[in-house]
């Protein structure tokens, strides 16, 4: 059975103005890393807040570990681990200090469970006499953890644990992430980052509210329908407006120090670049050919939702 | 249980590690005594007195020295003519002039009648009114002193006793009110501040999110503010008792329980505070704004209720700190024993019941 159901869970706030999660489904297998990718504002905080008890659904219905997240949630708060967005612990109190509060609080010691924390622990120990307010934003997120696994939670839900946090500590932070998931805990993770959506088992992109697609790293990519091209010049801004105004060129966007694009009728790829450079003769000028990645598919999806928008408002 | 002690000892580890809660907590009740029993007192003394003496001679000599005897009274420098005390007004060195005329004592024993002028700065009219009084009061002494053996025929002397403070102690009325204002700012500013702190830091989603019942936040938010608040309680009595002297007449044990029950109020009205604010300001703004400002204005400790437009004397009645004014003012000052205060107490108690039922029914077990 899956460790977290959710069916139709809609929320919206101002009085049913803004539409925070509209009509999401999906389910997370015990043991699975899941992961909610999507920008600022998509909805992944109120939907992790729903999750968590701490907001009631507007209509739509979930479970955790089997639990209704509105009638069970003294018993959902009692298995949980949930780490807000925010960095959520006390900054007047030492490493140790924190940590024993919220082992208190979860009605265990630090002993008890020492086992399931001891790998992210031992790294921030030495600094164990330190107030966390005076710590980095890695060690921050790891004691964090540390007090969101403290207990021995059935399902982890961790919002945005990596934003504001260095690309080392990042890669640390995952790496534990991927361990806690051996010894049998449901993560749901969320984060803005495309790059670790490789990351996870599985993956929902949301965008508005909506979740646009379901699926492993791998077969999301996979699903990418055309063929994709890189392409840069001196004057990259000059490109972008040609390629976009190119009868031939279906979508064109910048993408790092290169622009990604993708054309109407995909044909033999060197007669296809050649026509192309021909038609834009610039400085400099760069053409290949390149793999998708998470985010070429979730620009891609959120573009078609926009002429879907489109569509259906006209 | 061992929960909640643990909540509590971080609460008191959040106190002692910050500067300014610890200011506000033990420095606000050493400034508020001694601001109010030094600097505000009502009391006139040591007031600067300058005569313009054109008799110099026995009689008005003697009552020179008189005054200077007085400790109501400082003597600064004589001057030699009217401007001169103008001036010394203008510069703030004197409240008042004592002017004797060239003839002063000859007019006394020749006619006898003698006129002497006092002069007094009325930009303060109170202080004004008590200089005259004392002056006179030091000249129709003298006068008497003078001739011991007349007697006027008939004569009523009004004797006065101020009660209860007989020895116009001006500390005396404005310590109750101190107690209830700092009540206000630990128990109802601090606590909310302390709860909405939790709001804005994001660590009350992770205690919501817990196995801790969330009405035990309250409990172990207040518990540490009620000690608090005690200890703020013992720290004015101390100061009262040995600083300013006030004596405390009444039983110290109803004394302690009628102020538990006042700190139970504000508390109640604190958790009440931060569970309609979002924001640390906010919080503190709204403590300041509802909560201290009426508890100055309204109980009496400042200004005399009874002096009031009736609507203020209505709405007065509907604030906590009045009550708890009239039973400290009732126990410490007069010494009265609980079945003075029996009605006054079962108000506190009323609203107490009824502020912190609505606290913990509006606390939010959820975010929204």
């Amino acid at each position: 059975m899956s460790d977290v159901q959710v069916n139709s869970l809609t929320k919206t706030f101002e009085k049913g103005s803004i539409q925070a999660v509209n009509d999401v489904s999906f389910s997370v297998e015990k043991g699975e890393l899941f992961g909610l990718i999507g920008p600022d504002g998509a909805g992944k905080t109120t939907l992790f807040r729903m999750l968590t008890t701490l907001l009631l659904p507007d209509s739509g219905s979930a479970t955790v570990n089997g639990m209704d997240i509105v009638k069970d949630y003294r018993e959902i708060r009692r298995r949980v681990g949930y780490m807000p967005g925010k960095f959520s612990l006390y900054q007047d109190l030492t490493i140790e200090e924190n940590l024993h509060f919220f082992a208190t609080v979860f009605n265990t010691t630090i002993e008890e469970n020492y086992n399931l924390i001891k790998d992210i622990y031992v790294q921030i120990e030495p600094f164990k006499k330190r107030r966390a307010g005076k710590l980095s934003g890695g060690m921050k997120q790891k004691l964090a953890l540390c007090c969101a696994l403290i207990h021995k939670p059935t399902v982890l839900f961790l919002d945005e644990p990596t934003t504001g946090v260095d690309v080392v500590s990042r890669k640390e932070f995952w790496d534990m992430l991927k361990s806690l998931k051996q010894q049998g805990i449901t993560i749901l993770v969320s984060t803005p980052y495309m790059d670790e959506a490789n990351l996870c088992d599985r993956i929902a992109l949301i965008q508005n509210g909506e979740i646009m697609s379901i699926n492993t790293p791998e077969n999301i990519v996979k699903s990418f329908p055309n063929t994709l091209y890189a392409a840069k010049a001196k004057n990259i801004y000059l490109l972008l407006k040609r390629l976009e105004a190119d009868e031939e060129v279906e979508s064109c966007y910048a993408f790092g120090e290169y622009l990604h694009f993708t054309v109407k009728t995909d044909g033999n790829e060197n007669d296809l670049l050649n026509a192309i450079a021909e038609r834009h003769p610039l400085d400099e000028l760069e053409l290949k050919k390149i793999k998708p990645t998470i985010e070429d598919a979730f620009i891609r999806l959120m573009h078609e939702n926009t002429i879907k928008v489109t569509a259906d408002g006209e | 249980m061992k929960q909640l002690f643990v909540f509590i000892r971080k609460e008191f580890y959040h106190v002692f590690r910050d500067r300014r809660t610890l200011l506000i907590l033990f420095g606000l009740p050493v400034v508020q005594i001694v601001l109010f029993g030094f600097a505000l007192s009502s009391e006139v003394k040591n007031i600067g007195i300058t005569i313009f003496d054109q008799a110099h001679d026995l009689n008005s000599e003697q009552i020179v020295d008189r005054i200077k005897t007085s400790e109501y009274f400082i003597l600064k420098e004589s001057v030699n003519n009217y401007s001169e005390i103008e001036d010394r007004f203008q510069e703030g060195r004197v409240k008042c002039a004592l002017v004797f005329p060239p003839n002063f004592g000859a007019d006394l024993y020749r006619t006898g009648q003698a006129q002497v002028q006092i002069i007094a700065d009325a930009a303060d009219p109170n202080t004004a009114k008590i200089l005259e009084t004392y002056l006179s009061a030091i000249i129709g002494q003298y006068q008497h002193e003078l001739n011991p053996n007349v007697k006027i025929p008939y004569q009523i002397v009004p004797t006065v006793r101020q009660l209860y403070n007989e020895e116009q102690n001006g500390s005396l009325s404005f310590i109750p009110g101190v107690i209830a204002l700092i009540f206000m700012i630990v128990s109802t500013a601090l606590t909310s501040v302390a709860v909405v702190r939790e709001k804005e830091m994001g660590t009350m989603e992770i205690l919501l999110v817990s196995p801790f019942n969330p009405i035990m936040v309250l409990i172990a938010k207040a518990i540490p503010y009620l000690v608090l608040s005690l200890i703020d309680f013992i720290i004015v009595l101390l100061l009262s008792a040995y600083l300013l002297d006030v004596e405390i007449k009444g039983s110290l044990l109803l004394l302690f329980g009628e102020s538990i029950l006042f700190i139970i109020t504000c508390l109640s009205l604190g958790l009440l505070v931060s569970s309609v604010t979002e924001s640390q300001q906010a919080a503190m703004l709204f403590s300041m704004m509802a909560m201290m400002l009426p508890t100055l204005l309204l109980t009496g400790f400042i200004f005399p209720l009874e002096n009031m437009p009736k609507i203020f004397q209505v709405i007065s009645n509907i604030i906590p700190s009045k009550y708890y004014y009239i039973i400290v003012k009732a126990v410490m000052l007069k010494g009265l024993g609980f079945e003075y205060v029996w009605k006054e107490t079962l108000v506190l108690l009323g609203m107490t019941t009824f502020l912190l039922g609505l606290a913990l029914k509006k606390f939010k077990i959820r975010l929204a």
